[in-house]
């Protein structure tokens, strides 16, 4: 499903960011980074404490108080979406969570700019959406001490929180069209090779959007994708080529792009999670289309839906996209 | 698209793991141990004048120790992934799976938090041990008689 808007803009975007994301080569973009993973006497409440931060953030940097936020759209990896719901807990706003793993931040900004589109008076949301690599490494893997070796093709889950206000009155930068994916199953069963699983839902979603809207990929200045990798981010190009007979130039990797993948040994195929792709979408791009550097934009996130009861039980690994574009006003 | 044929764009694009190299690793790193094993044997027999078999178990009580600081102190990861499974098969690694669980879960209490989840990862081999050491002793047994 593919949908043009009318009015929704970004009023403004607030970025935290962990040890090895200020490493990388987008740090200057960050409004607060960390030099530990242990804020507060857990993991889990570290999640947290990273999500009150940004918030604080991005109110403090819009100048705006908690009552003028008419909605937040939020999730993040951890069950139930704790990390969210306890960060916003005192905030006492209306919330709705969100979960489509590392595509949870798009779906977010789908759903919020849907919700405040058609709204006669000014309305504001707040997208909010977290990850961070210890919990992550709790939940779905082993503990966070246990030592072993990755193959090339792992991922390596970001740690920050990232949030983005939406809102329908004029600024620099238009939410201009969503595409909502589907879901994609081709039989990929390798957690260290999230690329692989994720590379048809982007390439689907892609698709799906350029043929509703009827362009080509040239009409925007840049596609980008959540958190693919370096090795997935080449077997979307070759999957897009071979199935949809569409070349992509113009295309990059958010994953690939967070980390300095040269210095930065421990990250192997490059970022994920969810807010992997925010933490470049909202930091370095964003300000690219602000300085109007480019122009039109299409974020498409990816999440791969996985559990790890169901791959034991020899299932094969879901994975979903979803697009956005922005475009930079005149 | 067709399974197979989205398998073959996954394989062309997935780099070769470094095998040889691994294993070369791990067989080094894993024999250097097995000396240091030995060394501290034939130093507890010559220190404390005890038999082999003593100072055997008084040696495995001091891997697991140096295992489960090094865990604690943030160490032992970083090793692993240096020295790769010479560090894991032996009993390192053993105390390494049990230690780290320890570490994730120690907030959510003594019972719910490390009690339930210290064999996460080590209940496995736990199980496994004791079911092969019995199916290979009983052979043991059948065939040569004990």
């Amino acid at each position: 499903m593919t949908e043009k808007l009318s009015n929704v803009y970004v009023e403004e975007t607030a970025l935290v960011a962990g040890p090895l994301e200020k490493e990388g080569p987008l740090k200057e973009y960050f409004d607060k980074t960390y030099d530990d993973y242990n804020l507060k006497e857990s993991l889990e409440l570290s999640e947290v404490q990273m999500n009150k931060d940004v918030l604080d953030i991005i109110l403090k940097k819009t100048n705006q108080e908690e009552k003028d936020i008419d909605l937040i759209v939020a999730g993040d990896l951890l069950n139930q979406l704790c990390a969210t719901s306890y960060a916003i807990k005192d905030l006492n706003r209306p919330y709705l969570g969100v979960f489509s793993a590392c595509a949870t931040s798009m779906e977010s900004v789908i759903i919020a700019s849907k919700m405040i589109d058609k709204e006669k008076e000014q309305k504001r949301a707040i997208c909010l959406t977290s990850s961070h690599n210890l919990t992550s490494e709790k939940q779905f893997r082993n503990p966070t001490e246990y030592g072993y070796t990755k193959p090339k093709t792992a991922t390596f889950t970001s740690t920050g929180a990232a949030a983005i206000m939406l809102t329908n009155k004029k600024t620099n930068i238009k939410v201009t069209s969503y595409t909502i994916g589907t879901i994609e199953d081709l039989n990929q069963k390798d957690v260290n090779n999230m690329g692989a699983v994720m590379a048809p839902a982007a390439a689907d979603t892609i698709f799906k959007h350029l043929t509703n809207l009827k362009i080509t990929p040239d009409y925007y200045d840049l596609i980008l994708t959540g958190d693919l990798g370096i090795y997935g981010k080449e077997i979307l190009k070759d999957y897009m080529k071979q199935n949809y007979n569409i070349t992509l130039n113009n295309y990059n990797d958010c994953g690939a792009m967070l980390y300095d993948m040269n210095r930065q040994k421990e990250i192997t195929a490059g970022g994920s999670g969810p807010v992997c792709s925010c933490l470049v979408n909202y930091g370095y791009i964003y300000n690219m289309l602000k300085e109007k550097n480019i122009k039109k934009v299409l974020l498409v996130t990816t999440g791969a839906l996985f559990s790890p009861t169901f791959l034991f039980q020899k299932q094969s690994i879901l994975s979903i996209a979803h697009a956005v574009s922005l475009e930079a006003g005149k | 698209m067709d399974i197979n044929k989205y398998q073959t764009i996954v394989k062309k694009n997935t780099p070769k793991e470094n095998r040889v190299g691994n294993l070369l690793i791990s067989f080094f790193v894993g024999g250097i141990l097995g000396a240091l094993a030995n060394f501290i044997i034939e130093s507890y027999k010559y220190i404390f004048h005890i038999s082999t078999k003593e100072a055997s178990g008084h040696m495995l009580v001091t891997f697991i120790f140096i295992t489960c600081l090094l865990t604690g102190l943030g160490v032992f990861d970083d090793l692993v992934k240096k020295g790769k499974m010479g560090l894991i098969i032996p009993i390192t690694g053993f105390a390494h799976s049990m230690q780290s669980s320890i570490l994730d879960y120690k907030k959510e209490g003594l019972v719910y938090g490390f009690g339930s989840n210290i064999f996460k990862l080590a209940g496995s081999v736990i199980l496994y041990g004791v079911v092969s050491a019995y199916t290979f002793g009983l052979i043991r047994f059948l065939i040569f008689g004990g």
